[in-house]
C-alpha cells in the first residue's frame, strides 16, 4: 500500500488540476481498464470484460498502481496438477498397465515389448523398475515371470518420482482495489477526452484543433534500436586500404588457394624450406591436391633460377627441382602470392607501378586465445628503376604513422625472397614498448628477374594487420575477431581514425 | 628458428670486449639476430636460417666481434696436410658425396663435448634439413686406421655396434630399433645400398646419415683428436657444413689437418665431371671471390659510399677484399652469399639500419581501389542502411556444419592436414550465418545479419578450386517470413537499379513452397541468369543449429550482380 495514496486519501481527494494531469497521461489501455474496475476486480474477469489479454491488463493495472489509483493484491495457492505424461496416461492408461497387459508367461524381449506397447524405451525401463518394486514381476536370468498382484493406488510421493506425471503449481489470484482517487476517476467518462495519436485524417479535416493530446512520460526508457553496422575488422581494413590508395597504390585481389609455384617457388623459397612442410601450411585434399603447372616459359625461368641461378647472376639453391612439389595446392600462407602474380603480369608500359593488398592468409594452427588459423596481412610492392632501401623505410614509416604509430624502427631480418630484409617495430605509446609488426625488404633478383623479365628494384612488404586491430579495439582474445557476438559488435566502438 | 645459448663470460672472452648490457642487446638485434632472452649469464639468441655459421658460440662471437669492430676482416684458418686420404666410390645414387678432415689438439671436457654435439645437431636439423641434405660425423682419431673408404654396401652386408647399444646389429635392425634409426630411417627408404665409412682394417665406422659405431665412433673426455666427415646428396652443402664445423673447432683451439679426397669414378658424379676434381683437398678455406659493384650497392641502398667505405663495412661483416681485382673475399664458412645482393644486405647491416634516413620517393602513380571491392563496400553500406549487422567469418568450417546441419550433401573441399577441427573450405555463406545465429542465442532479437565473403567449390581453374564471393543475409525473429527477406532483396536491387524475378525452386535447406531462385534480368540475357536463392529456412535446419526462432535468408553470387551493374 502506497503511503502517498494514504496521505492523499486522508486529505480528501484530488484537486481539479491534479485530476486533469492524471487523465492526460492515461494510456489507452488504462482508459479501457479503469472504468471496468467499478464492477470487476479479479484479473481474468477484467481481461474478459475489457477484451484484452491478461498481460495487457496487468500492464495497465501496474501503471495505474504507480499513479496511486489502485492497489494490486496477489495471493498464491499451491495445487497439484497433471503434467505432460500425467495427462497422457489419464487417457491411455499407465505404462505399466499397458506393459502388463501384453505380458504373458513367455519372455518377449524388450524390443518386441517396446514395439507392441508403443511405449518409449525409457518408459519400458521405468515399467520394469516400478513393477519389480511392486513384486508384480520378477526377472531371473533375463526372463520375466509375472505374478499379478492387486494394483494399488499410487501415492503422490511415488508419482512425484516419475517423469512428468504430476506437477506442483502455484495458482495466482490477482485482485485489485481502487483507492479513493481511483474511484473518483473511474466515475469520469474517459472516452473521447484525449487524443492518443495524431492522424492524417485529423490533419486533413482540422479536428486536430480541438484535440487534447495524451501526455507521454517522456522521461521513460524506450526499447533499444538495433542499428546496422559494419564489422569492426572491415572498418579497420577500409581505413588502411584508404591510406595505400591515398599514397598512390593500386589494389591487388586474387585467390586464396594457390599452387606452391606461386606461393613459394616464384618467391624463391627453396623447395625443401621448412615453412613448406606439413605442420605450417594447409595443404588441399580431395580432388585438388595438385593444380596445373604455370605457363611453361615462366616455369622454366623460375626452375632454372632455383637450380643454378638462371639469368640472374645468382648461384641459385642448387637443389633438384620437382614439378610435383610446385603443383601442390596450398591455402595461401601470405598475400605476397598476389605480389608475385602481379609482377608476372606487368609489362614495360605499366612501370613505374605501386600495388597493395590487404587480406586473409592461413596457417595450420588450432585456435586458442592467442592463435588463429586465419590472419590478415597487408602487402605492398613498388616497382621502379630508382627506388631504394631508404624509400622502403619511408613508405613503411608513413603507413604505420597513419595507423597511429609515428615511431618506427627497423632491424635486420631474414626472408628467402628479400635482400636486404627488414623487421618493423613500432613504439606503442600506451604500453611504452616496441611491438614487432612484420617484415619487408627489396625482392631478390632471383624473384624479380624471372617474373618481370628484368632486375629492377622492387620494394616489398607484408606486415601482419591483426595486431593493429586487436590493439585498437582492446581485444585480448584473438577469437573475438570473428566471434560475431551481436551484443559485443553493437557495443563495440567504431573505427574513428 | 634455431636458437643458441651463449655463456656471457665465455662469449665476452671470444669477442674480446665487454659491452654494457643494453648495448649488447641492441648490437645483437642490429646484427640481424633476434635476442630471445638474457637470464643470469646466459644469453639466448635466435639465429636466422641463412646464417648457419653463427650456430656455435665461436661462430656467433666471430661475427659479433667483427660487427662491433673489435676484429674485422677475413679470418684466416690454416690447414696442414694430414698425409692420408678418403676414397669415395660405389655409393648409392641418393647419397654419393663425402668430404672429411682431421682436427687435433682440442681439450675435450664435458662442456666442450656438449657444445660440439650441439653444433653438429643444429647444423643437421637446420642447414642440412633434418639430415635430408647431409649428415655430419665425428670420431676419435686414435680408434681408426687410415686410409678410409666411403662406400655403399647391401643392407645385409652391414653389421656393427651402433652408439650406446650393447651388441652389433644388422643395418635393418638398426633402422628398426635404434632411436636414431627410427628418427631418420625414412631418408634411406627404398635405397638398394646403404653408405658406410670403413677404415683400413675393414672396421665399419658408421652408417651415414643415421648412426656411428659405438666402438670407433664415440667421442668422450679422453678424446683429443678427431676425424670429421660430412656426407650427402649435394657436394656444395656438405663442403659448407664441414667448413662451418671445422672453423668453429679451430676457434676452440683445434688444429686442422687436410685429407685428400679421391673419387676414382668421378665421372659418374654430376658435380665432379671436371677431371681435375678426381682428387681434391679438404678442407679448402680459400675464399670465394665476388666482384664489388660499388654503384649497384649504392643504388640499392640509396647511399653514396666510396669504395673504401664499402670495403670497411664489408670487413665489419667478416669479408676480405682484394684491391687489385676489386674482389670481395667471401669467408669459406658463409653459405648464404649467392648473389651480390647478399653483399648489399651485409653492407646495410654494417652501416646500421638505424642510420638510414627514410624518404618517400617521387614515384607518381594513381591510387585505385579494386572496382569489385569498391562495389562490395557500397553493397555493405546499403545493407547497413537496412539495419543489418555485418558478420565476418572464417573460411574453414566442419563438414557437419556445411552439409548435415544444412540438410544437404554437397561436394565440399577438404584440407589434407588441418590440425584443428575446421577442415573444409566453406562452399556457402548461409552455414556461416546460421552458426552466428546459434552463437547469439543468448542475445536480443531480431537478429538480422549479412556477410559478403569467399566461397569455394571444385572448378576448372589453375588450382582446380573455383573461388567466388557471395552475399548472404539471414533475418531471425519470431515474426519473420518470406515477405520480409524479399523486401530486403527488393531494396537492394532497387538501389542498384537492377531487375530480378523469383522462380519457384526446391532446396533441402528450405521449406518446400517457400523457396525460390533469384533470377537477374538484364541486357545480357533476356531469360535472365540464376544468381542465388531466397526463402524460409527449413525447421529441420533451424533445429539442427539448436535454434528456436524462425529464420529466413538468401544467398547470391555478388560477382554476377557486380557484372550486371556494369552492363
Amino acid at each position: 500500500m502506497g503511503t502517498t495514496t494514504e496521505k492523499r486519501a486522508s486529505t480528501g481527494g484530488l484537486s481539479a488540476s491534479e485530476t486533469k494531469t492524471i487523465i492526460a497521461k492515461l494510456h489507452p489501455l488504462e482508459r479501457t481498464v479503469l472504468p471496468l474496475l467499478k464492477k470487476v476486480t479479479e484479473l481474468s474477469s477484467i481481461a474478459k470484460a475489457a477484451r484484452l489479454s491478461e498481460i495487457e491488463v496487468m500492464r495497465a493495472l501496474q501503471w495505474l498502481e504507480n499513479k496511486g489509483l489502485l492497489n494490486i493484491n496477489v495471493t498464491t495457492k499451491n495445487i497439484i496438477n497433471l503434467d505432460k505424461n500425467g495427462s497422457l496416461y489419464q487417457q491411455q492408461g499407465l505404462p505399466e498397465r499397458i506393459f502388463l497387459s501384453i505380458l504373458d508367461d513367455q519372455w518377449k524381449g524388450l524390443n518386441v515389448i517396446t514395439k507392441k506397447t508403443k511405449l518409449s524405451r525409457e518408459e519400458v525401463n521405468a515399467c520394469i523398475g516400478v513393477l519389480k518394486k511392486k513384486l508384480a514381476i520378477e526377472t531371473e536370468k533375463g526372463e520375466f515371470l509375472h505374478k499379478l498382484l492387486d494394483t494399488e493406488k499410487y501415492a503422490v510421493e511415488e508419482l512425484k518420482k516419475r517423469k512428468e506425471i504430476i506437477k506442483f503449481e502455484e495458482l495466482k489470484h490477482t485482485e485489485v482495489k481502487l483507492t479513493p482517487e481511483g474511484q473518483e476517476l473511474a466515475e469520469i467518462n474517459l472516452e473521447g477526452e484525449v487524443t492518443n495519436r495524431l492522424t492524417t485524417k485529423m490533419l486533413k479535416d482540422g479536428s486536430w484543433k480541438d484535440a487534447v493530446f495524451r501526455a507521454y512520460d517522456v522521461e521513460i526508457n524506450v526499447p533499444k534500436k538495433t542499428p546496422g553496422k559494419k564489422h569492426f575488422v572491415n572498418q579497420a581494413i577500409e581505413y588502411a586500404k584508404q591510406i595505400w590508395i591515398d599514397m598512390g597504390f593500386k589494389e591487388m585481389t586474387g585467390n586464396m588457394v594457390a599452387t606452391s609455384f606461386w606461393c613459394f617457388d616464384a618467391l624463391f623459397v627453396p623447395q625443401d624450406h621448412p615453412a613448406r612442410e606439413m605442420q605450417d601450411t594447409f595443404f588441399m585434399g580431395g580432388k585438388v591436391e595438385k593444380g596445373k603447372l604455370p605457363d611453361s616459359k615462366i616455369l622454366e625461368k623460375v626452375k632454372r633460377t632455383h637450380e643454378y641461378g638462371g639469368d640472374t647472376g645468382s648461384k641459385g639453391w642448387q637443389n633438384r627441382w620437382s614439378n610435383n612439389i610446385t603443383q601442390t595446392n596450398v591455402l595461401r600462407t601470405h598475400t605476397t602470392v598476389l605480389s608475385a602474380k602481379t609482377l608476372a603480369g606487368l609489362t614495360e608500359k605499366d612501370l613505374p607501378a605501386k600495388f597493395f593488398t590487404l587480406g586473409k592468409n592461413f596457417r595450420n594452427e588450432a585456435v586458442d586465445w592467442k592463435h588463429s588459423f586465419e590472419f590478415n596481412q597487408t602487402d605492398g610492392i613498388v616497382i621502379d628503376e630508382n627506388v631504394n632501401f631508404r624509400h622502403l623505410l619511408g613508405y613503411l614509416k608513413q603507413f604505420f604513422g597513419k595507423m597511429g604509430f609515428p615511431k618506427a624502427r627497423f632491424r635486420p631480418a631474414f626472408f628467402p625472397y628479400t635482400e636486404p630484409s627488414v623487421e618493423i617495430d613500432v613504439y606503442h605509446p600506451e604500453k611504452k614498448e616496441w611491438v614487432e609488426l612484420g617484415g619487408a625488404g627489396i625482392f631478390r633478383p632471383e624473384v624479380v628477374q624471372p617474373l618481370l623479365g628484368k632486375d629492377i628494384p622492387v620494394l616489398a612488404w607484408g606486415p601482419g594487420f591483426d595486431r593493429i586491430i586487436l590493439d585498437y579495439y582492446k581485444i585480448t582474445d584473438i577469437r573475438e575477431l570473428y566471434k560475431n557476438d551481436l551484443k559485443l559488435s553493437r557495443e563495440m566502438k567504431s573505427w574513428l581514425k | 628458428m634455431p636458437t643458441i645459448t651463449l655463456n656471457q663470460k665465455v662469449f665476452e672472452e671470444l669477442v674480446g670486449k665487454k659491452l654494457p648490457l643494453e648495448e649488447l642487446k641492441d648490437r645483437i638485434s642490429m646484427l640481424g639476430t633476434d635476442l630471445e632472452k638474457i637470464e643470469g649469464n646466459e644469453i639466448t639468441v635466435e639465429v636466422f636460417p641463412n646464417r648457419p655459421d653463427m650456430l656455435s658460440e665461436q661462430g656467433f662471437a666471430r661475427a659479433f666481434s667483427s660487427f662491433i669492430s673489435v676484429k674485422t676482416g677475413l679470418r684466416e684458418y690454416k690447414t696442414k696436410p694430414f698425409g692420408s686420404s678418403l676414397t669415395v666410390n660405389n655409393l648409392p645414387k641418393e647419397w654419393p658425396y663425402a668430404v672429411a678432415c682431421v682436427v687435433k689438439g682440442i681439450k675435450f671436457d664435458h662442456e666442450k663435448i656438449k657444445e660440439v654435439i650441439q653444433l653438429q645437431e643444429k647444423l643437421g636439423t637446420t642447414f642440412t634439413r633434418n639430415r635430408k641434405k647431409g649428415g655430419i660425423g665425428l670420431y676419435p682419431l686414435d680408434k681408426i686406421h687410415f686410409p678410409i673408404t666411403f662406400t655403399g654396401k647391401k643392407p645385409e652386408e652391414i653389421k656393427f655396434r651402433p652408439l650406446e647399444f650393447p651388441e652389433p646389429m644388422r643395418a635393418n635392425q638398426i633402422l628398426a630399433q635404434h632411436p636414431k634409426g627410427k628418427e631418420y630411417g625414412k631418408i634411406m627408404e627404398g635405397w638398394e645400398k646403404y653408405p658406410v665409412f670403413i677404415d683400413a682394417k675393414g672396421t665399419i665406422m658408421s652408417m651415414p646419415p643415421i648412426i656411428n659405431s659405438h666402438d670407433v665412433g664415440k667421442i668422450d673426455e679422453t678424446t683429443k683428436d678427431l676425424f670429421v666427415e660430412s656426407t650427402g646428396p649435394d657436394l656444395n652443402t656438405i663442403i659448407k657444413a664441414i667448413n662451418i664445423l671445422t672453423t668453429s673447432l679451430a676457434d676452440m683451439g683445434g688444429e686442422i689437418f687436410s685429407l685428400e679426397i679421391h673419387y676414382p669414378d668421378h665421372e659418374h658424379y654430376p658435380s665432379l665431371r671436371n677431371p681435375a676434381l678426381k682428387k681434391f683437398i679438404c678442407p679448402d678455406f680459400t675464399p670465394e671471390k665476388m666482384k664489388l659493384d660499388k654503384d649497384y650497392i649504392n643504388k640499392r641502398l640509396g647511399l653514396s659510399l666510396t669504395e673504401k667505405e664499402i670495403v670497411d663495412l664489408l670487413k665489419k661483416m667478416g669479408y676480405g677484399y682484394e684491391k687489385e681485382s676489386f674482389s670481395v673475399l667471401i669467408p669459406a664458412y658463409r653459405a648464404d652469399v649467392i648473389h651480390q645482393v647478399d653483399l648489399v644486405e651485409d653492407v646495410a647491416i654494417a652501416y646500421g639500419y638505424e642510420n638510414f634516413t627514410e624518404e618517400i620517393p617521387n614515384v607518381s602513380t594513381i591510387g585505385e581501389e579494386n572496382s569489385f571491392e569498391k562495389f562490395c563496400r557500397k553493397v555493405r553500406e546499403i545493407l547497413i542502411g537496412l539495419e543489418l549487422m555485418e558478420a565476418k567469418n572464417f573460411h574453414l568450417m566442419t563438414a557437419n556444419e556445411l552439409n548435415e546441419n544444412m540438410c544437404k550433401q554437397e561436394d565440399i573441399i577438404p584440407l589434407k592436414n588441418a590440425l584443428g577441427e575446421y577442415n573444409h573450405l566453406r562452399n556457402r555463406l548461409l552455414a556461416s550465418l546460421m552458426k552466428n545465429l546459434k552463437d547469439n542465442k543468448h542475445n536480443e532479437y531480431p537478429q538480422n545479419i549479412f556477410e559478403i565473403g569467399r566461397t569455394f567449390r571444385y572448378g576448372d581453374t589453375e588450382t582446380g578450386v573455383l573461388e567466388r564471393d557471395n552475399l548472404a543475409i539471414v533475418l531471425c525473429h519470431e515474426k519473420t517470413d518470406f515477405t520480409e527477406i524479399k523486401q530486403v532483396l527488393d531494396a537492394l536491387m532497387d538501389s542498384l537499379s537492377l531487375k530480378y524475378k523469383i522462380k519457384e525452386a526446391e532446396r533441402p535447406s528450405f521449406i518446400p513452397g517457400r523457396i525460390g531462385e533469384i533470377v537477374l534480368i538484364d541486357k545480357k540475357d533476356d531469360n535472365g541468369r540464376k544468381i542465388g536463392i531466397i526463402g524460409e529456412l527449413h525447421p529441420q535446419v533451424i533445429v539442427n543449429w539448436n535454434l528456436a526462432v524462425p529464420v529466413v535468408g538468401l544467398e547470391l553470387n555478388i560477382e554476377e550482380v557486380f557484372k550486371a551493374t556494369k552492363l
